[in-house]
Order: C-alpha cells, then structure tokens, then sequence
C-alpha cells in the first residue's frame, strides 16, 4: 500500500440484530470494501439489502457484529464511545434522505452546529466558514431563516453544506435526493461532484435512482447482505 | 450563538422551541416556590401570633426555688433510718440569695427581661364579697416587659404605688369595686392591708381577670411574711423556641428550679410542633409535585426531540453533552421558578397582610419573609429542577442515534 491509507476499508464485517435470541438475524454477510480518498460512490441494491445497516456501520453509528472497519486507516474496535463520536464528528459527514436540519436552528446556525460542538462553543471564525459555505450551495440569501422556511431541496442544500462543515475527508449520503423532484435531485447531485471534485471528498451515496448511481464514478451493488459488483475498483 | 457553550446553545433553543411547555413548567415551578414561602410565612405568622397570645399573659421562663424534698435521718451506725422528715405543704418559700442570681439571669444569653416577684394566696375583701385570690407582687416597669399590661388596661391606670391595687374586670364586678374604690386584702395568717384600686385590666384570660390582683413588691413581701424575699422570677427570651434550653442551663447552673413555657404549656408545643410538621409534609408534597411536572415535561420533551439528538449525536456530540443539554433545561426552568415564585410570594404576602385580618384589625400574616424561606426555596426549585432532569437526560444520552434518526 502506498501513501494514505484508504479513507475506508471493511474487511469480513457482519452484522446480526437480537445476537443470542431466537429471532437473531443477520442482515450483512461478511462485506468488504475499499473506499479511497476522494472516490465518488453509489451504494445500490434492493430494498432490504442492508444498504442502511452498511451505511451506519461505516458511520460509525453502530458497531458491527464481528469483522474490520478502518476509517482512514484506523480500526474502530481499539476506539470507545467517545473515541468513535469525536472520529465521527471529524471525519464523516452525514446526509440523511429526510436532511434532519434541527428546526430551531438557522441555516447557518444548523452548519456551524458540528464546529461548536467539535470545540464545545462558538468560536471566530466558524460563523464565517458556515457563511462560506451556504454561499457556496447558493443559499447566501438564507443564511437566517429557519428550515420551516425553506424549500426540500433549499433544506437539503443546507444538509450539505453542513455535512462539509469539518471538512471531512469522507461523507456518506443516505438516499440524498430520494425526496426531491427530478430537477432539484439534479442540482443537488451537481453540487456533492462540486465538492469532489474541488476539495477532494470521498462521497458514498445510498440511492434507490439508477439514473442517479449511472452517473457516479463507481456502483457497489448490495443484494441480500452481500456485495455482488463493486467491491473493488 | 453567541459565546455561550454548546450544551446552553442547545438546551435554552430546546426551551424557547418548546415555548407552551416550557412556560408551563416554569409556572408550575414558580406556583410551587410561591406557595412553599408563601404557607411557610402564613405559619410562621400564624404561629408567632398564637405564641403572642397564649405567651402573652405568662412569663416564658419561671424561676423557683427548688423544690422541697422529704429527707431522712439516718442513724450512722446501723445505717437505719430513723426518721423521714416531709416538707411543709403549702409553705411559702424565697429564692435564696436571688439579690446575687438575678443579674447572672438577666445578662444569660436570650434573655431579654426578668422580673422580681411576690406571689401568694390571699382573700380580696369588699362589703360582704370575699374572694380568693393570687396576691402579686411586682415592680410595675420590669412586670411590664414581661406582661404588657400598660396595653390591657380598661379602666384607670397602670399605676401601682404604694398601697395601690390593679386589679382585673372579672374580680372588680364580683366585688363591686371600680376604680378609685378600696379593698381589703387578707391573707391565710390574717395579716392585712387596704388598697386603692388605680386600674382594672382585661388580659383575655377569665381565671387571670378573677384571681390576679397586682400589688407593689414590698406590700407584698411583707404581707406574705417573706420580708425582702421572692417567689420566683419570670423571664422573658427572644425567640420562644430556646426557652426549654435557657431554662435547663439556669438549673444546672444555679440549682434553682427553672421551667419554660414547653415544660408547663405541653400541648400548646405539641400544637406548635404539629404545625411544623403540617408546613413540612405540604412543602414535601410540593417538591414532588413540582419535580413531577418538570420531570415529566422533560420526558415528553426528549421524545419529542429523538430526531435531533440523533442529529446531534451523528455531528459528533458525546452522550455526556446531551445529557448536559437536558440538566441544564431543569436547571434552568428550577432557577426561573425560583426567582419568578419568590416574587409571586412577596406579592401574595403582601396582599395577604391586607386582606386577612385577625379579629383585633391586625394583620393575621406580616409582610416580612426570611432571607432564610427564600434561599430555602430556590434551593429546593433549582435542586428539583437539576434532579427532575436526570432520568429524561439519561435517556436521551443513551438514546441510540440510528433509532433517534428514523423515528
């Protein structure tokens, strides 16, 4: 291996709910994958596949049953609770489907939210960086209103932006544009390739929309807890 | 944002977000420390006004000679008693030395006035009327600090010179006697004197008004045969509560048989002691139900708020800032609460002080409340509120991201 070590890599990683009970069931079947810095990504596969469960093992928002997870070459397993949030809050940023701004928040406020919470209170600066990038996702004239005030694809603009707040080297977007007429999906999507393409983020995007994986760089395909095209490269 | 912490940022949005409930909280809380001060003054005033009265005819502290004790005479020898010598009934006794123990008693601690005084049994004469009373022996300014009769007088004057008699209305109209009259005091050895009626006083108690009959120190000394003597010597303390402790202290110290107003007016402390204990289980209900309000308004409030600390939770913040978030809305609600109800209390008072009146037009509750109610208060309302908190802040700490997301 040369270089950085891959933002993502799972080796063997399964997953099972009700571990021990008679309705114990496991939902990934010991997936790898290699993710590398900078890599634009679809995650497709049917309903049930365990596209969500794969997403939140990588988002580190629950741990797997047994296998490897190395974030930038760091393997979760040594880390505890605090030590997997702070990875998180660093080095992952999230975009749901349903974009979960927190509504008694500002646009802006909603994307400096990951910076005071990474340093505990506001700080210089960070007003600034959010400002930036809201403008950047064309959303410089609401900077101050609530996301009851704005439109789907406006809130998942937000979304976005705050996704990019810590400037994270990977972001995983959970059905981004599931939510949003074709039009809109269509600038929301130009705007997670601006990123890439400007700032070198990883993207890995949970989609239903075959139109939408077409025009990514790379289609890892999820069938039945297994991957069945894509896992490498 | 401001410069404020995350967990103040979050949790006073949360608060203002959350405006209905968060104002009802915040009055639930503020009624409940309103209503802690609010009975704790009504009680306090209810029971400094009944001390006032009850106490008001009667010295807290009572000091005596002690008591006589039968003793025996022992034959040395053979170690048989020989001889029990019973003490005299009904005799008239003088505390020894008292010239040397009544300025220790009136420099103790708490101690507040202390009155000299004669008193015995003895027959008021007039005509045909012929009454047992309790003759006593005073000097009028220190027997003032004591009983305030200067107040309680009815007729003619506080005014006991010598061969000067104040009497009470219920004795004047069985003798017939009103001021400006004479009466004929005898006691049991036939020694004898005429007085002038000066004043007729009504201390509220029928017994008192017919027995009392209040006569200067000396007459009385010499008529009770006790020549430069005294009976006993009444006291009175600052705060009615450390009599019994006052009183102990004058016993072990001087030998003298002291007894406060708890030792003698047993139910009237058992009376006193139960209003404590009624203020005490009505401020525990409160803080229950105060803390149930807050605990619950949390509880729907973390439900409510699954999807953003799952959010939250997912951008990064630690299980322990969440639970931050939720303390400090108590805290926060606990603090308001306190500083809202001991306004709404000062009110209350206020007006009760105008409203509520006892029979004699003055105020049943006085418009003063302890530094001591109020921080008492706003310890209980922020302690409630930080306490309410936990468990809603323990869930939504332990609430688990993906969950909180999806719900």
């Amino acid at each position: 291996m040369s270089g950085e070590p891959p933002i993502l890599e799972l080796a063997g990683v399964r997953k099972a709910y009700n571990v021990g009970t008679p309705v114990e069931v496991e939902v990934l079947h010991g997936i790898d994958l290699r993710l590398e810095r900078g890599e634009f990504a679809a995650l497709i596969g049917p309903s049930g596949s365990g596209k969500s469960t794969l997403l939140n093992s990588i988002g580190l928002l629950e741990r797997p049953t047994s296998g490897r997870i190395l974030i930038a070459g760091l393997d979760i397993a040594e880390l505890d609770e605090a030590g997997l949030t702070a990875l998180r809050g660093r080095t992952i940023g999230f975009v749901f489907q349903f974009h979960h701004l927190l509504p008694a928040f500002t646009a802006l406020e909603n994307v400096m939210m990951p910076l005071v919470i990474d340093k505990g209170r506001p700080a210089p600066g960070m007003a600034e960086r959010a400002e930036q990038l809201l403008r950047a996702v064309g959303l410089g004239d609401a900077l101050h209103k609530k996301p009851a005030e704005l439109s789907g694809g406006m809130q998942q603009r937000v979304a976005i932006a705050r996704a990019l707040a810590m400037s994270p080297p990977l972001v995983l977007a959970d059905e981004p544009t599931g939510n949003l007429d074709t039009h809109t999906a269509d600038d929301v999507f130009a705007l997670m390739r601006r990123f890439n393409a400007e700032e070198g983020v990883a993207f890995l995007i949970v989609t239903h929309d075959p139109r939408l994986a077409e025009r990514c760089d790379r289609r890892i395909e999820l069938v039945d807890g297994r991957i069945v095209a894509g896992a490498t490269v | 944002m401001g410069a404020m912490p995350f967990e103040w940022i979050v949790a006073m949005r949360f608060l203002r977000e959350g405006r209905m409930q968060s104002l009802l909280i915040v009055a639930g809380t503020t009624v409940g420390v309103a209503v802690i001060i609010f009975i704790t003054a009504l009680v306090n005033s209810l029971q400094a006004s009944l001390a006032e009265r009850t106490l008001s005819t009667q010295a807290h502290i009572v000091v005596r000679p002690p008591e006589d004790v039968p003793s025996r005479v022992v034959d040395p020898k053979t170690g048989v008693v020989i001889a029990r010598v019973e003490p005299r009934a009904q005799r008239l006794r003088s505390i020894d030395q008292w010239e040397r123990v009544f300025p220790e008693l009136e420099k103790l601690d708490h101690v507040t006035a202390a009155s000299p005084m004669v008193t015995g049994p003895a027959f008021a004469l007039r005509g045909n009327a012929n009454k047992s009373i309790a003759l006593v022996g005073i000097d009028p300014d220190r027997f003032e600090r004591i009983v305030k009769m200067e107040a309680r007088i009815v007729a003619g004057r506080y005014r006991i010179g010598p061969g000067d008699a104040v009497i009470g209305v219920e004795l004047a109209s069985d003798l017939g006697a009103s001021v400006g009259d004479r009466i004929r005091i005898q006691t049991a050895d036939k020694a004898d004197d005429i007085f002038l009626v000066t004043g007729i006083f009504d201390v509220g108690v029928k017994e008192l008004n017919r027995r009392w009959v209040l006569v200067p120190l000396k007459t009385a000394q010499s008529l009770l045969n006790l020549p430069g003597g005294l009976t006993n010597i009444d006291l009175t303390v600052d705060d009615i509560f450390v009599a019994e402790r006052v009183a102990q202290r004058i016993g072990a110290s001087t030998g003298l048989l002291a007894e406060s107003w708890m030792a003698i007016n047993g139910q009237l402390l058992a009376a006193f002691n139960n209003q404590t204990m009624t203020t005490r289980l009505i401020r525990i209900f409160l803080v229950l139900i105060v803390a149930l309000g807050i605990a619950s308004v949390l509880v729907v409030s973390v439900v409510q708020k699954q999807k953003e600390i799952g959010i939250l939770r997912a951008m990064g913040a630690s299980p322990a800032r969440i639970m931050g978030v939720f303390l400090i809305q108590g805290a926060v609600v606990g603090a308001i609460g306190a500083v809202a109800g001991s306004a709404l209390a000062t009110a209350m008072v206020r007006a009760a002080s105008y409203v509520l009146k006892q029979e004699d037009g003055t105020a049943l509750i006085t418009g003063e409340i302890g530094a001591a109610t109020y921080a008492f208060a706003a310890a209980v309302a922020l302690a409630t509120g930080l306490l309410a908190a936990i468990a809603p802040a323990r869930r939504a700490a332990h609430l688990d991201p993906v969950q909180a997301i999806r719900a």
